[in-house]
């Protein structure tokens, strides 16, 4: 029983990263921004979220920290792809090709350099339930913070004008300039949202996951953030799904691989990968009509005036 | 200059030339680097008035009717709006004061509900269920019925212009722009649009038309603005002149009579599809569902319907875009070819001159030598052992501009460069000089200005009259007429029989694109199939 709750609480750690910046990415792209930078927004919100953490000696400074970083390094892009139209594909991969770099510069002092994690809650009695009082009520911050974000970020999108109007300019921008929208201001806030969460979601592995920085410690989580995105055919609800699913792949392969399974290990660390790509397929092929995809994702506007 | 002054002066004798104008314009201007799109531009505009606004395309009149909806700043010039001189700051701002508008191009968004469209529409902090009680109780005023919870996607041409008047209506208009709202329509949803805007008028608001279609200027407006070239040319009213005067202003001289051959001899089918069905390639197409003709040669066939209702599939399937489950499909010059690529089929003796002009037609960013070469590679000497030869396409260049009056700035400019009328003559001169035996063209003169409209039809009548078979895919019911030997009309993938010309009235063309049928036999044509 310690077990299996011990392998809960390893995949919801696992997962709550991908979920975070999924989320934003998720909002971003439903807005008609493709932003490939995921990657390099996470590893510079994970370098910075050390430093805060390291400097202030405060987990929720470090995270804050994280978010600030993320949300520059989405004015960046947001300068780039919709200020001055750039193509968005190559503005995102140019984020990220800065992001790993800058991240290295800022985290070369503090790599090696130790702290104390994220606390997890802990309510007297109501944590010590056997089996799901560890799961439900003794996580850390971020894992809560993910949760409200994903049902935050659902209610916004469809109970919520704003949300209305963010969909619409992901849908149609140029129907949407014409009743009057501001699109690139609206897709602006939503790449800052989007590099927030990613920032965030960066923070989140030297602050909870491992208490050390090292670089490169995002380890491609970015594309598979991204990549989520899209086999959930921008829903936040096959997000959840998605990024469970995944996390949970991963650390039962890691267990199937430690109890000796007759599998090659590198078919078993490839599985993840495989398993949410063909369960989140299955999701969308049973949706029926419609297109999924945004239908000005990734396209340049330039309003005339 | 004289004579100039008294034109602008000059009042129409329409019914309302005594109210107050709701809306004046004076002197309005909108530059575009060097170009002025709109120059000094005077119009006053009364309630309980239809006013028209008629010119060609590249007129200025989408520029105009932008300023008046506060979606473009005017460079110059004043906007009064009941007697007072106004900035728009944006659509918003003009629909605070009153000032509705139904795009050309829907601004819709096919992925959102009809209510969600509206919603996007209205300002106010309306509650999403307030907003689609109103809704249902606008659209049954008007009678324009619509469901609130389909998906735009879903939905037909007509019932999305419907979305648009409806939304503009919710907002209690007095003054309501339409940008060619027939262009898309079928005759009798057309006349079902004329109804309501008699109501508004009749409700004293004013509505700007903007349309090319003469007869209906006529039949609709009580005024009628002409631009040319982002000027006005006069106002005058419209049921006091001919419709030749009206295009006489609209052009600025006579049109060019087209001259059908009095008797084309019709040969060997050249063009034969035998119950051609496809499934959709992408999400929202249409599935062409069992078609069949045969097109002989000196025939010039007509597809008519409402856009979307499987034109643009049919193309793909009869251009080789894309294959047929079966050979025998489509057969070119008696050769089943329903498997073949576009070029193999090109080699068979067919050309396509597809509906878009940028991006389908040519590559926009390339010369016209160029893209002279991209159709004409296969089947003619343009390349020789794998090289390029630039003197021949060059060659092919300067007879498609000599032939068919190409206007340019250079000897061989990028393809972007040229105005639409002029490419569209360019694209399809390049396939008719390479003597096709089958010529497919889909809405040869869509945008394209009335002078080079008469060129390219002249250019398919004289192609037919050559002894090549043609089908033309048109929503233009009056180009079919006048090049036409038979016209069929398509709804929802599937092909009518078709009907000569001489019998295709618009009543009859009009029920078949709203999905009726003529005759009981076609249940005949399912069973044999």
């Amino acid at each position: 029983m310690e077990l299996v709750e011990a392998i809960i609480l390893s995949v919801l750690a696992a997962s709550t990263p991908l979920l975070i910046a999924a989320t934003g990415e998720l909002v971003t792209e439903r807005s008609g921004v493709l932003n490939l930078g995921v990657e390099g927004m996470m590893i510079v919100g994970a370098a910075c979220g050390f430093a805060g953490a390291w400097l202030t000696g405060s987990i929720f400074i470090g995270a804050l920290f994280g978010i600030a970083a993320g949300t520059l390094m989405s004015l960046i892009f947001a300068l780039m792809a919709l200020g001055l139209a750039v193509n968005q594909v190559a503005t995102g991969l140019a984020l990220t090709i800065l992001g790993v770099g800058l991240s290295g510069l800022i985290g070369a002092g503090f790599v090696g350099e130790r702290i104390t994690p994220a606390a997890h809650l802990h309510i007297p009695g109501v944590t010590d339930i056997p089996l799901f009082g560890r799961v439900l009520f003794g996580e850390d911050g971020f894992v809560y913070v993910s949760i409200a974000l994903v049902i935050g970020v659902s209610w916004f999108l469809y109970r919520t004008r704003a949300g209305l109007i963010l969909r619409a300019c992901g849908d149609n921008h140029a129907s949407a300039h014409a009743l009057g929208y501001p699109v690139l201001r609206i897709r602006t806030f939503a790449v800052m949202f989007g590099g927030a969460c990613a920032g965030l979601a960066g923070a989140y592995l030297p602050l909870a996951y491992t208490p050390f920085f090292i670089p490169g410690m995002t380890a491609g989580r970015g594309w598979i953030a991204l990549a989520l995105v899209v086999f959930s055919s921008w829903r936040p609800g096959r997000l959840v799904v998605g990024a469970y699913l995944f996390g949970a792949v991963t650390i039962l392969q890691l267990h199937a691989q430690g109890w000796g399974v007759g599998i090659p290990s590198q078919f078993m660390s490839a599985l993840p990968y495989l398993a949410t790509v063909v369960v989140l397929v299955l999701i969308s092929r049973a949706r029926s009509g419609g297109s999924t995809a945004p239908a000005a994702l990734g396209t340049v506007f330039v309003p005339d005036r | 200059m004289q004579a100039h002054l008294r034109m602008l002066d000059s009042t129409p004798d329409g019914l309302n030339s005594g109210k107050s104008p709701l809306l004046r314009t004076i002197g309005l201007t909108k530059r575009y680097g060097d170009f002025l799109a709109n120059d000094c531009i005077d119009i006053d505009i009364r309630p309980g008035e239809i006013h028209a606004v008629l010119g060609e395309n590249g007129a200025g009149k989408s520029t105009l009717v932008k300023a008046i909806y506060g979606l473009v700043q005017p460079s110059a010039g004043e906007i009064h709006w009941q007697g007072q001189p106004i900035v728009l700051s944006g659509p918003a701002d003009a629909r605070k004061r009153g000032i509705g508008m139904v795009f050309q191009h829907f601004s819709l968004f096919d992925n959102l509900t009809v209510a969600e469209n509206v919603a996007l529409g209205l300002d106010g902090k309306e509650s999403f269920k307030d907003i689609s009680a109103r809704l249902a109780q606008v659209s049954k005023t008007y009678g324009l019925p619509l469901d609130p919870r389909r998906e735009v996607w879903q939905l037909s041409v007509g019932e999305r212009q419907r979305i648009e008047i409806v939304r503009a209506l919710m907002q209690d208009p007095k003054f309501l722009i339409l940008d060619e709202p027939t262009a898309v329509l079928t005759p009798q949803e057309a006349d079902q649009l004329f109804i309501v805007l008699e109501r508004l008028k009749a409700e004293g608001r004013a509505i700007l038309y903007i349309s090319h279609k003469l007869d209906e200027v006529k039949r609709l407006c009580d005024t009628a603005t002409i631009l040319r070239g982002g000027r006005k040319v006069e106002t005058c009213n419209p049921r006091r002149e001919t419709a030749a005067s009206l295009a006489r202003m609209m052009v600025g001289g006579e049109i060019r009579e087209v001259n059908a051959a009095s008797s084309r001899k019709t040969t060997v089918p050249r063009l034969v599809v035998n119950d051609l069905s496809l499934e959709p390639g992408e999400a929202h197409g249409v599935r062409l569902d069992h078609i069949s003709f045969e097109l002989r040669g000196g025939e010039i066939l007509g597809i008519a319907g409402v856009a979307g209702n499987g034109q643009d599939e049919l193309f793909a399937a009869l251009s080789g875009e894309r294959l047929s489950k079966h050979p025998d499909t489509v057969v070119i010059e008696g050769i089943a070819a329903g498997r073949l690529s576009i070029t193999q089929r090109r080699r068979l003796g067919a050309a396509f001159v597809p509906e878009e002009r940028l991006g389908h037609g040519t590559a926009p960013r390339m010369k016209l030598s160029e893209n002279a070469l991209l159709t004409g590679h296969a089947a003619s000497g343009m390349v020789r052992r794998g090289f390029i030869n630039s003197a021949a396409a060059l060659k092919t260049v300067d007879l498609a501009t000599e032939t068919f009056d190409v206007r340019k700035a250079k000897r061989d400019p990028e393809a972007a460069s040229l105005s639409g009328g002029n490419l569209q003559k360019f694209i399809v001169g390049r396939e008719i000089l390479r003597n096709p035996a089958v010529l497919v063209v889909s809405q040869p003169t869509w945008g394209v200005d009335a002078g080079a409209a008469a060129v390219i039809r002249q250019a398919l009548l004289d192609l037919a009259a050559a002894g090549a078979a043609v089908l033309v895919t048109s929503q233009d019911l009056d180009e079919l007429a006048e090049i036409a030997d038979r016209i069929a009309v398509m709804f929802h993938g599937r092909l009518s029989a078709p009907l000569a010309a001489s019998e295709a009235t618009r009543e009859k063309l009009g029920l078949l694109m709203g999905g009726s049928s003529l005759e009981p036999q076609e249940a005949v044509h399912a069973v044999g199939a």
